[in-house]
């Protein structure tokens, strides 16, 4: 969990060479507001073919893909229900149960199989919904600057003094712990950097000519902020939602292994958590679903940091 | 603007997001669903009419809504946090016990992390494509990705089972109760893989962070003049570019000491370290509202605290902002 606010923290430091790049096309924007969306395809393209150069980030989407795979086609590739009881507790893996079961006596194979659609579903709605706050609170706060910028970094200042996985642990605590309430947690508590990150690319972006421009050929805000600035911003923040999700996953975990688990959805976190205490008497019920989170973040990250490289030419040889 | 009115700013500042905390555990307590005090009540076994309607003179539950925040706030002002009826005992002084435990543990693994991390990134950063800079790298993705409570566990099951070298639970020997000198012993070979486990996510971090730093600061001219003057490497490398590379660490540690503090529940929960983290699973367990809004609480306090030292030592450390403030 703790790691990921670290790079969100750092990247947006690093002056980021994709909004110069992103610009280039910009002069467009001046003559016909809709023209930024056709000609960002371009510079989008131009990542692509350089994310695809990087050995690391196609690694990290191809496992990303297969996770996503096994999620969708988990039932059919393997239909046992991850909550039935199909044997003895803690039945080490052999042909019957190729994971082993855990203490109740559920196959690990079939929790992994369909946990991941879970935890996989929480970490990408999770984050969709910390990148939708903290890009509407740094985009407002960039954009208008003044006592709005003042009251919103307020704001943000106070979330950031409460760490985010007690914070959501309160949270899921109070409200129950359901798969939807510990995804809105998960959101609302983690969307500090993003809006520190879209704050600062807006900051950067408000004041150059092409915006300029576009405000005195009549531009109102609203479609300032959406169709001008926000494409040109959009390459930090789809790195940064990319690492959002990995920290949703953590996080998942993290509030299961603490008893926070929707007991009736089937879970990675959910498996660790309720395995952890027999630990030393089954250790396939726990390090299984571990390694499949540990997987799963890897993959994310990786591509996170393919996207950084491809969209950031500046940063690529290090 | 000396350090002293600085401070003095950066304290009011606290004061005023503290209050906000309390404003937001009171909101939080009554956003919840479920009265209270049949909360509470339940957590005591059952209670008589007498008991609950006594349990909402207590809590100003009879009052309106903004009367029961400033009496919520009237309370935590002089040290009443609530009561913990799964503890049976005041919220603060369960805060205390368990608090001292969880910051031993903190500061052990920022210790090891900062220098540890530092050092890999040191030395990765001489020779950025070398064979201990890949490791580096592949280690601090790693570090990134693992679950610390998945680590916990992989290293618990390793020196419980495997390996029994190491204690993996408590804090100190109960068993064979040590003295003097022969407890502080047992009490770090205890800390060793709780520390360790925190230590590793923040490792892969800081040498990430050094490394980068450090490629920076290397290319940098005041550090070619120096070794034009011909300094042996070690000084230019450790007395003109590391101090440099270290700025930014310091801010990191700062603003992560909230990641920190709950990577410790985490930790602690695995290796049954007696802080925090087992005070945080037990009350979220009974749910147990009023111990857990003070861990929320003083969770805010350790990070404002943290934020504020790293302040201070920036600006000692860094002599351009402390010229500039002067």
């Amino acid at each position: 969990m703790s790691t990921v606010e670290q790079t969100l923290i750092v990247a947006p430091t690093e002056p980021s060479d994709a909004g110069i790049t992103a610009n280039a096309a910009a002069p467009g924007t001046t003559s016909a507001p809709a023209q930024p969306v056709a000609k960002a395809a371009s510079p989008a393209r131009a990542a692509l073919r350089q994310f695809l150069r990087s050995p690391s980030g196609v690694a990290g989407a191809i496992m990303l893909l297969l996770l996503i795979l096994v999620a969708i086609l988990g039932p059919i590739l393997w239909p046992t229900d991850p909550l039935e009881i199909v044997g003895l507790p803690f039945a080490p893996p052999d042909p019957d149960a190729l994971l082993g079961t855990d203490y109740l006596g559920r196959d690990v194979l079939a929790g992994l199989i369909h946990g991941g659609r879970a935890t996989m579903t929480v970490g990408a709605v999770a984050a969709f919904i910390t990148i939708i706050i903290g890009v509407s609170v740094g985009a407002l706060s960039g954009f208008f600057g003044g006592w709005i910028d003042s009251l919103l970094v307020k704001i943000s200042e106070f979330f950031q003094v409460l760490p985010p996985l007690l914070f959501a642990m309160v949270l899921v605590t109070l409200f129950g712990p359901k798969l939807t309430t510990i995804t809105i947690a998960i959101g609302a508590v983690s969307w500090t950097p993003a809006a520190r990150l879209t704050r600062a690319e807006f900051m950067r972006l408000r004041d150059l000519d092409f915006i300029k421009a576009s405000r005195a050929a009549g531009a109102g805000n609203w479609h300032l902020i959406m169709r001008v600035v926000l494409p040109n911003a959009l390459p930090p923040i789809i790195v940064s939602a990319t690492l959002a999700i990995g920290v949703a996953i953590l996080f998942e975990g993290g509030l299961s292994f603490l008893g926070l688990g929707d007991p009736n959805t089937m879970s990675w976190g959910l498996m660790i958590g309720q395995n952890r205490n027999y630990v030393l008497d089954a250790w396939w019920a726990v390090t299984f679903p571990g390694a499949a989170i540990f997987l799963a973040v890897l993959a994310v990250s990786l591509v996170g940091d393919g996207i950084n490289d491809a969209v950031n030419p500046r940063l690529r040889r290090r | 603007m000396t350090l002293l009115t600085h401070l003095f700013g950066r304290l009011a500042n606290a004061a005023m997001l503290l209050l906000a905390v309390l404003v937001l555990n009171f909101c939080l307590i009554h956003a919840a669903p479920g009265d209270p005090v049949q909360v509470i009540a339940g957590e005591m076994g059952g209670a008589s009419a007498e008991v609950i309607a006594a349990l909402r003179a207590k809590y100003g539950l009879d009052h309106s809504v903004l009367q029961q925040l400033v009496t919520y706030l009237r309370n935590v002002l002089l040290g009443d946090f609530g009561y913990s009826y799964y503890f049976n005992q005041p919220v603060l002084g369960l805060i205390a016990q368990r608090l001292p435990a969880t910051l031993y543990l903190a500061f052990a693994s920022v210790v090891v992390a900062v220098v540890i991390g530092t050092l890999l990134g040191v030395v990765s950063a001489r020779r950025p494509n070398g064979l201990l800079s890949h490791i580096v790298t592949v280690l601090s993705l790693a570090g990134y990705a693992a679950p610390i409570f998945w680590t916990g566990l992989l290293l618990l099951l390793l020196f419980g089972r495997v390996w029994p070298v190491l204690p993996v639970s408590g804090m100190a020997d109960v068993v064979h109760p040590k003295a003097g000198l022969a407890y502080v012993l047992d009490v770090m070979t205890h800390l060793i893989l709780p520390a360790t486990t925190l230590a590793l996510v923040f490792v892969a971090q800081y040498s990430r962070l050094a490394r980068v730093n450090m490629i920076d600061v290397l290319s940098a001219d005041y550090v070619r003049t120096a070794r034009a003057k011909g300094l042996p490497e070690r000084v230019v490398i450790f007395k003109h570019a590391l101090r440099n590379a270290l700025i930014p660490i310091v801010t990191v540690v700062g603003l992560q000491f909230g990641n920190l503090f709950a990577g410790a529940v985490l930790v602690e929960t695995v290796y049954s370290w007696p802080g925090m983290g087992r005070l945080v699973f037990d009350s979220i367990l009974r749910r147990d509202y009023p111990t857990l809004m003070a861990v929320l609480f003083f969770s805010a306090v350790i990070v404002i605290a943290a934020n504020i030292v790293t302040d201070i030592v920036y600006r000692l450390i860094d002599p351009r902002i402390r010229g500039g403030a002067r």
